[in-house]
C-alpha cells in the first residue's frame, strides 16, 4: 500500500504582494510500484508537488495521500532525495549513509554491511571517512542518493537526482536505478530537467505548465517499453535510438514548447502552432 | 589543508610581519611608555610602579606566599571556581537555549523571563550569593554562573535558528526521533554558534568572576589584588591583574582554536 495520490491539490504561497497560486488542480496518481517522471519549466512546482508527498509542505486545497491515507508529516516509508543534497556536514560519508538505518535501529554489524554496499554501488570507494565539504558536488549527490536507498523505502521521491553528476556517472546511475527498479520495483516520483532521462526511466511522464502550475499532459511510456521490449537494451543509447524511443521523446518536446497542448486537442494545436 | 601548504612569498611576509613584529613593536612601545613615565617621576612608585619592579614582584609572588599563597595556587583558585561555574552554565544554558530554538512553546515560556534577567550584571548577584552560599568557595561560583549563562544559551537558541532547514527536513524523512534529531542534527549544526557563545562566555566568565572575588572570597586572583590594596602594595596589585590579563588572553585562544576547528570540519 504505497501509492500517491493528488486529489484537487491547490497550493498557494502567502507573499509580500498578496496570494501566489503555486499549483492548482492537480489530481494524479502513482500506483504501487509505478514510476512516473515529472518535467516541466523551472518555478512550475515540481519541488512543491515532491515536498508535500514527503510531508514536508502541505495543500492549501485538495488532499495528497500516500497508501490511502492523508500525508501528515514526514517518515522513513517515504525517502527523500533532495535538489540540493542536504548531507549533514558534520557527518562522514559513511555516518550520512547509514543515518536512517541507525534512526530504525538496524544492528551495527548489519548497517555496516548495507553502508558498504552502497557505497560500492555508488562508487564511493575510498571516500567513505571524508566529509561532505570534501566531496565534488556530483559526489555528494551520489551521497544523497545512497542515504535514501540504504532505507529500502516503499516510495521513493527523487528531486533532480542526477542533476549535478557528469554524463557519464548520469548514464551509469540511470542504468542502475533502471536495474534496480526492475529487481525491486518502488514507487517512485522522479523529477527531472532532462526529457530523454524522463523517458527513459518512467512509466509515464507528467508535463506540467507554470503560472500556476498544471498538468498539461500525462504520457504513458510503460506500454511502448514493454512492447517494444526496452528491457533487452543492455545500454542506454541502444534505447535512445529506437524509433519509439524518438518518438515520444520528440511528442514531450513539443508539449514543452506548448505546441500540443494535450492528448485531445493535438490535431488542433498543430494547426495553429505550424500555420 | 593542502591550501596551507603552499603561501607565496608575499602572504608569508604579510603574516609574520602581522603576527611578530607589529604585535612585538607594540608592546614594547607600551612597556617603554611606563617605564619613562615612572623613570620620570610622572607618578611616585607608590601609586605606579615601573615594568622592572612590577616583574620582580611577579617573581617573588610565585615563592614567596602573599595571603596565603603562592601566585599559582590563588591562581589555581581562580580557575578552579572559573571551571565549576563555567561549566555549569555550558551544562544548563547550551541544552535550554536548544530547547527555546527547536521548541516553540519553551520558547514562549522562557523568552520574556531570560530577556530580563540577562540584563542583569553578574556582580549584582554577589548579595544573594553570599546569603546563599556563604563567603567561601561557592559564592564566586555562582556569580561566574550568571556571567557565563546567558551567552550560551543565546548562542544556542540562535544556531537552532540559523540552522540550514533543509538538513532538518532530510532528518526528519530518514525517521530521526526527537532525541537523534536533537543530539545528531540541531546540536551539530548549531555548533559553529555555540562554540562562538562558549568564548564569549568564557570571557564574560573570566570577568566576573574576578569582579566577585574583590567582594567576596579568601583565595583567587581577585583577593590577592584587595589584599595588595588594602597593604598599599601596588606591585602586588600590578603582578595580579598582568596575570589576571594573561590567563584570560590564553581562555580566549584556547576558545578560538576550539571555534576554528568546529567551524573547518563543518566545512564552513
Ligand atoms: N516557500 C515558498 N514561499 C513562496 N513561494 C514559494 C515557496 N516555495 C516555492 N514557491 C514558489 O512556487 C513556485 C514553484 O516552486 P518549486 O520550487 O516547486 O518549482 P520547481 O518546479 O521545483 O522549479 P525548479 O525546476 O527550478 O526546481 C515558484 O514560483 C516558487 O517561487
Ligand atoms: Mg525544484
Amino acid at each position: 500500500m504505497s501509492e500517491i495520490r493528488f486529489e484537487g491539490v491547490e497550493r498557494r504561497f502567502h507573499r509580500p504582494g498578496g496570494n501566489f497560486l503555486a499549483l492548482e488542480n492537480i489530481c494524479f496518481e502513482v500506483a504501487e510500484r509505478e514510476f512516473v517522471a515529472l518535467v516541466g519549466p523551472s518555478g512550475c512546482g515540481k519541488t512543491t508537488l515532491l515536498r508535500m508527498a514527503a510531508g514536508l509542505d502541505f495543500p492549501t486545497g485538495g488532499r495528497v495521500l500516500v497508501g490511502n491515507r492523508e500525508v501528515r508529516g514526514p517518515g522513513p516509508d517515504r525517502a527523500v532525495v533532495f535538489q540540493q543534497f542536504a548531507l549533514f556536514p558534520w557527518k562522514t560519508i559513511r555516518q550520512n549513509i547509514g543515518f536512517g538505518l541507525k534512526c530504525k535501529g538496524t544492528p551495527l554489524t548489519q548497517r555496516r554491511e548495507i553502508i558498504e554496499h552502497y557505497v560500492t554501488l555508488m562508487g564511493l570507494q575510498g571516500h567513505g571517512d571524508a566529509y561532505p565539504h570534501q566531496l565534488s558536488g556530483g559526489m555528494q549527490q551520489r551521497v544523497a542518493i545512497a542515504r535514501s536507498y540504504a532505507l529500502e523505502p516503499d516510495v521513493l521521491l527523487m528531486d533532480e537526482p542526477f542533476g549535478a553528476l557528469d554524463a557519464q556517472t548520469r548514464v551509469l546511475m540511470q542504468e542502475e536505478l533502471v536495474r534496480l527498479a526492475r529487481d525491486n520495483p518502488r514507487t517512485v516520483l522522479f523529477i527531472t530537467h532532462s526529457v530523454d532521462e524522463a523517458v527513459y526511466l518512467a512509466d509515464r511522464v507528467i508535463v506540467m505548465t507554470p503560472r500556476p502550475g498544471r498538468i498539461s499532459a500525462i504520457i504513458d511510456i510503460g506500454l511502448v517499453r514493454r512492447t517494444e521490449r526496452w528491457i533487452d537494451c543492455e545500454h542506454i543509447e541502444e534505447v535512445m535510438a529506437q524509433k519509439s524511443f524518438v518518438h515520444l521523446r520528440s511528442r514531450i518536446w513539443r508539449l514543452l514548447r506548448g505546441l500540443e497542448s494535450s492528448g485531445e486537442t493535438v490535431g488542433r494545436a498543430m494547426e495553429t502552432g505550424v500555420g | 589543508m593542502a591550501a596551507l601548504n603552499g603561501p607565496t612569498p608575499a602572504v608569508r611576509a604579510g603574516t609574520l610581519l602581522e603576527a611578530w613584529v607589529l604585535p612585538a613593536f607594540g608592546i614594547v612601545t607600551f612597556l617603554m611608555l611606563w617605564a619613562g613615565c615612572t623613570a620620570a617621576g610622572l607618578a611616585p612608585a607608590r601609586l605606579l610602579p615601573g615594568p622592572g619592579a612590577a616583574a620582580a614582584e611577579f617573581i617573588d609572588l610565585t615563592h614567596t606566599p602573599y595571603s596565603g599563597a603562592v601566585l599559582q595556587v590563588h591562581l589555581l583558585a581562580s580557575l578552579m571556581k572559573f571551571s565549576l561555574g563555567y561549566g555549569l552554565a555550558v551544562l544548563t544554558g547550551v541544552p535550554l537555549g536548544l530547547m527555546m530554538g527547536r521548541y516553540r512553546i519553551v520558547e514562549w515560556a522562557i523568552a520574556p523571563l531570560y530577556e530580563s534577567i540577562r540584563f542583569i550584571p553578574p556582580i549584582a548577584w554577589v548579595p544573594f550569593s553570599i546569603l546563599w552560599l556563604g563567603t567561601g568557595f561557592l559564592a564566586p561560583t555562582l556569580v561566574i554562573f550568571s556571567g557565563a549563562f546567558s551567552p550560551c544559551v543565546l548562542n544556542a537558541y540562535r544556531g537552532v535558528h540559523t540552522a540550514d532547514r533543509a538538513v532538518l527536513e532530510a532528518a526528519q524523512t530518514l525517521g530521526a526521533g526527537r532525541w537523534a534529531t536533537m543530539t545528531e542534527v540541531l546540536l551539530p549544526a548549531a555548533l559553529p554558534d555555540i562554540v562562538a557563545g562558549l568564548r564569549v562566555a568564557a570571557g564574560f566568565a573570566w570577568q566576573s568572576l574576578i569582579g566577585a572575588e574583590l567582594i567576596v572570597g579568601s583565595t583567587g586572583l581577585g583577593y590577592l589584588i584587595i589584599q595588595g590594596e588594602s597593604n598599599l602594595s601596588s606591585t602586588v596589585v600590578v603582578a595580579g591583574m598582568i596575570t589576571i590579563g594573561l590567563t584570560g588572553a590564553a581562555i580566549d585562544f584556547a576558545m578560538l582554536r576550539a571555534e576554528r576547528f568546529v567551524r573547518r570540519n563543518w566545512g564552513q
